[in-house]
């Protein structure tokens, strides 16, 4: 087979992150070339350079054997690759056939070749096995089917190299087998596919190779029949030394937190959690490991009150919290690393001092009478919490917008865990952060254990997972699927969890041996 | 005091001076080409609505109902919301004020007037919080809700006015307020009234409420990231209908100030779209009181001024309608100028 396309070294510098260290890639004529690895690890930026988006600071590509310069979408696009965002570029209230023309539109003197346009699309629709109306509108189209008309207009203006950005997350199970179907045909016509992923158990259903990358680097490419589940978690979440967290043996007194068979859907109706239970004791740390995308983020919002759950119970010290508004559950002692720093955990406009007061602006000392605030408090505050917690530069005017994601990071954890909770959640709290702030938000979590808070975190970093917690929950499709004190669990054994497997039969067959 | 100082962002204060200077050099065109000298028809203008004692009353004058609108809208506007429909609040407030001021026509003054400005502010802040709740209830869009208020108003008046309020005459306007209801005149012949003084208690206000109170923190921070203010525990619902309710009642104040102070009546249609210059002077003095009470008083100087050049010089007043369009057009296009400014401004 030959190859379609060859990226050579593509370097992209981000202020703060390198995006993409020096990356190999080559695809072959009728390959779907899977390309994997974790958020941030710059899949996206790889692609987004290949598509015209982005300008690599270094490297070439090759397509079809010749050196090419991509400056924008339409030098992409004159090559005959095409995209498909995980935002769909669709006029809602237009037809099938508008859409899929729009921009090459054919026309009849001035007006839209309306009746051609049809034609080409049922001829494509046709060629390639994707069935559609075309004379739906996009508006009363499944996401489904919207995804499918993104396709069909890559392939209208010629796309012979296709890149599917993380096509599958927006889609029910059902769904993602019709697209898998799809992606067969479009191999079978000759079409080459990059499909990029966090799912290892789509690599396998329809890959022909894979390529991990991994903060930035190329991990590496590897036929998907040389290799297997276990393999490709090692590839994508790493084997790097084990940050050793200096902590004494648990011990875990009353419940703080009892989840009782809880169900939460997402904004868009999934059912994302579904019968989740679990309890956290007081002076533990309970880690929930899991594949990005099985339910952890609503689980954790439903327990800050951020998401209304359908089902179930939440108890916090005996308190039933199920459906309280998250200030009232803040104050009634939970503390909360949110995911997402910049969406959730900051205002990244207002100064570090406002910041630290989020969610404790309603009480004494922050707010005095008639509602007014109280700024020496406010200052004193933020002087002593920025010195605490070594937050840099040490300006508390300073909009936190200016600091390093590390030092951000380092004011949520700040104002979170200053107020010792008795219930303290911390969610990937060390994402895009520096191995130094890493270190000290670690011992920061088992000092509050070690205070007797009880702490739930959830990270998609195996080793943090490890290093960290007293005992490990494996969440898998809604569902905790098994909780194991820390002795008993490896990354062979948590990686056959995460990707569905079962406990029993992971015992059955002896431990290591069947993940390999 | 240093990290004070750097808290005021360079192009908070240089922009806006630059946007009026621009426009003056493009205004000047205009004036060249009806074959005035562009420097004797801006020397009129300052001269009219500054130098003197009555020009510069007559200016303060103009100024104070849109200190009220562009204070309006800048308070939605640091919640996240557009209210564009500040016309519309302040009708409803000017007619509550005047309803109050020929209807309790037997209160002593230090009563009947308070109560009059109440109304204004009540009768403004119910018309801005129905968009509001429906923004915060259904998430349906402030913009075309607070429009369509505004027609609402429109009409509501009209037909008060020339139904069952319509005063004796065949005129569409209601009875004379009660002189107890009336504002004080600082300076006649000039119709500057006291309702200066409370548009500047009004600006203060704003100042303190915002950057001082528990309210302006939560406000400022829907404003900013309304996901990090959920987290937060704010109620970003009833920030909304809070935030657009304190905004409507400033923009009924500035209906007030047209009632009370100015015509002593409600005439169908009075306003010269004093709410929608009030987005102008928002934009232009950055959404901060002080910087929209300076803006007000530039606007109300080109009135003042238009006037003027119309009377003195063969420069039509039309002119300064060019100029307040190019103004704007100047500070909207700011980013121009901070893209030039960046490396000097904030490296």
């Amino acid at each position: 087979m030959a190859t379609v396309l060859e990226m050579k070294g593509i370097t992209k510098q981000f202020p703060g992150v390198l995006a993409n260290d020096h990356i190999d890639l080559d695809v072959e004529e009728g390959e779907i070339h899977a390309l994997v690895g974790e958020n941030g690890s710059g899949k996206s930026t790889l692609m987004s350079i290949l598509f015209g988006i982005y300008r690599a600071d270094a490297g070439e590509i090759y397509v079809r054997g010749r050196r090419v310069e991509i400056n924008e979408p339409r030098d992409a696009i004159n090559l005959k690759i095409g995209m498909v965002f995980q935002h769909f570029m669709l006029v809602e209230p237009l037809t099938v056939a508008e859409n899929i023309v729009l921009g090459s539109e054919l026309k009849r003197g001035p007006f839209l070749d309306y009746d051609t346009a049809v034609a080409e699309v049922e001829r494509l629709s046709a060629l390639y096995g994707l069935k559609i109306d075309p004379h739906a509108k996009i508006q009363d189209l499944s996401v489904g089917l919207q995804q499918r008309v993104e396709i069909l207009k890559a392939l209208y203006r010629g796309a012979e190299i296709l890149i599917l950005d993380e096509p599958t997350a927006v889609l029910t199970p059902q769904e993602v087998d019709e697209l898998i179907e799809v992606m067969r045909n479009l191999r079978a016509n000759g079409t080459s596919i990059i499909f990029i992923t966090h799912r290892i158990r789509e690599v396998l259903a329809i890959s022909d190779r894979v390529t991990v990358l991994r903060r930035g680097k190329k991990v590496g490419t590897k036929p998907t029949s040389e290799t297997n589940a276990q393999d490709l978690a090692e590839m994508m979440v790493g084997r790097k030394v084990l940050l050793q967290v200096e902590k004494g043996p648990a011990k875990p007194g009353d419940v703080v937190l009892e989840v009782r068979d809880l169900a939460v859907r997402d904004k868009r109706g999934a059912l994302k959690v579904n019968g989740a239970s679990f309890t956290v004791r007081r002076g533990e740390i309970l880690g929930i490991a899991g594949v990005e995308g099985n339910g952890q983020t609503e689980l954790v919002e439903a327990l800050a009150g951020l998401a209304r759950p359908e089902s179930g119970q939440i108890l916090l010290q005996g308190r039933d919290i199920t459906q309280a508004p998250p200030l009232k559950i803040k104050q009634w002692g939970l503390g909360y690393v949110p995911e997402d720093r910049h969406r959730r955990g900051l205002v990244l406009d207002y100064t570090v001092a406002d910041n630290l007061i989020l969610g404790l602006h309603t009480q004494a000392p922050f707010r005095t009478r008639l509602g007014m605030q109280d700024f020496r408090a406010i200052k004193e505050n933020a002087v002593k919490l920025v010195e605490q917690f070594d937050i840099r530069p040490p300006y508390p005017h300073q909009p936190a917008r200016k600091l390093s994601g590390g030092n951000q990071q380092k004011v949520v954890v700040a104002r979170e865990f200053a107020r010792d909770p008795e219930l303290l959640i911390c969610s990937q709290p060390t994402r895009g952060v520096d191995i130094g702030a890493i270190e000290f938000i670690h011992r920061q979590v088992v000092a509050q254990r070690d205070r007797g808070a009880a702490v739930l975190l959830v990270s998609a970093e195996l080793d943090e997972i490890l290093s960290l917690s007293d005992r490990v929950a494996v969440m898998y499709n809604g569902k905790i699927v098994a909780v194991m004190p820390v002795e008993e669990a490896d990354e062979h054994k948590l990686g056959f969890l995460m990707l569905g497997g079962r406990l029993e039969d992971y015992q059955a067959a002896g431990g290591n041996e069947v993940a390999r | 005091m240093l990290d004070r100082m750097k808290r005021i962002p360079y192009h908070v204060v240089v922009a806006p001076i630059l946007a009026v200077l621009l426009a003056m050099v493009v205004g000047s065109l205009f004036v060249l080409t009806v074959g005035e000298s562009p420097l004797a028809a801006y020397k009129v203008l300052l001269q009219e609505s500054f130098g003197t004692a009555r020009g510069f009353a007559t200016t303060l004058q103009r100024a104070t109902p849109l200190m009220f609108t562009g204070l309006a809208v800048a308070f939605a506007f640091r919640a996240g919301l557009f209210n564009i429909g500040a016309e519309g609040q302040l009708y409803i407030g000017a007619f509550a004020a005047a309803w109050v001021g020929f209807t309790f026509t037997n209160l002593p003054k230090i009563i009947h007037l308070p109560l009059a400005i109440l109304a204004s502010m009540i009768g403004g802040a119910i018309w801005a919080a129905v968009p509001g709740y429906l923004k915060a209830r259904f998430g349906i869009h402030e913009v075309i809700n607070s429009i369509m208020m505004n027609y609402i108003a429109y009409f509501l008046t009209d037909w008060l006015v020339t139904g069952p309020f319509q005063g004796s005459t065949m005129i569409p306007e209601t009875k004379r307020v009660a002189a107890s209801a009336t504002l004080s005149r600082l300076m006649p012949p000039t119709r500057l009234t006291t309702a200066i003084y409370i548009a500047l208690i009004a600006a203060a206000v704003v100042y303190i409420l915002m950057w001082r109170t528990k309210l302006g923190y939560e406000i400022r921070a829907v404003g900013l990231n309304p996901t990090a203010a959920e987290y937060g525990g704010i109620s970003v619902a009833k920030i909304t209908v809070a935030a657009m309710a304190i905004s409507g009642a400033l923009a009924g104040l500035a209906g007030m100030e047209q009632i009370l102070g100015l015509n002593n009546r409600f005439i169908q249609r009075f306003s010269p779209d004093l709410g929608f210059m009030g987005v102008a002077v928002a934009l232009l003095g950055k959404n901060h009181p002080v910087g929209i009470v300076l803006a007000a008083v530039l606007f109300g100087a080109l009135q003042t001024g238009a006037a003027a050049m119309d009377r003195l010089t063969s420069v039509p007043r039309e002119l300064i309608t060019i100029l307040q369009g190019v103004i704007i057009f100047f500070v909207a296009a700011e980013y121009l100028f901070s893209r030039f400014m960046k490396v000097k401004g904030e490296a």
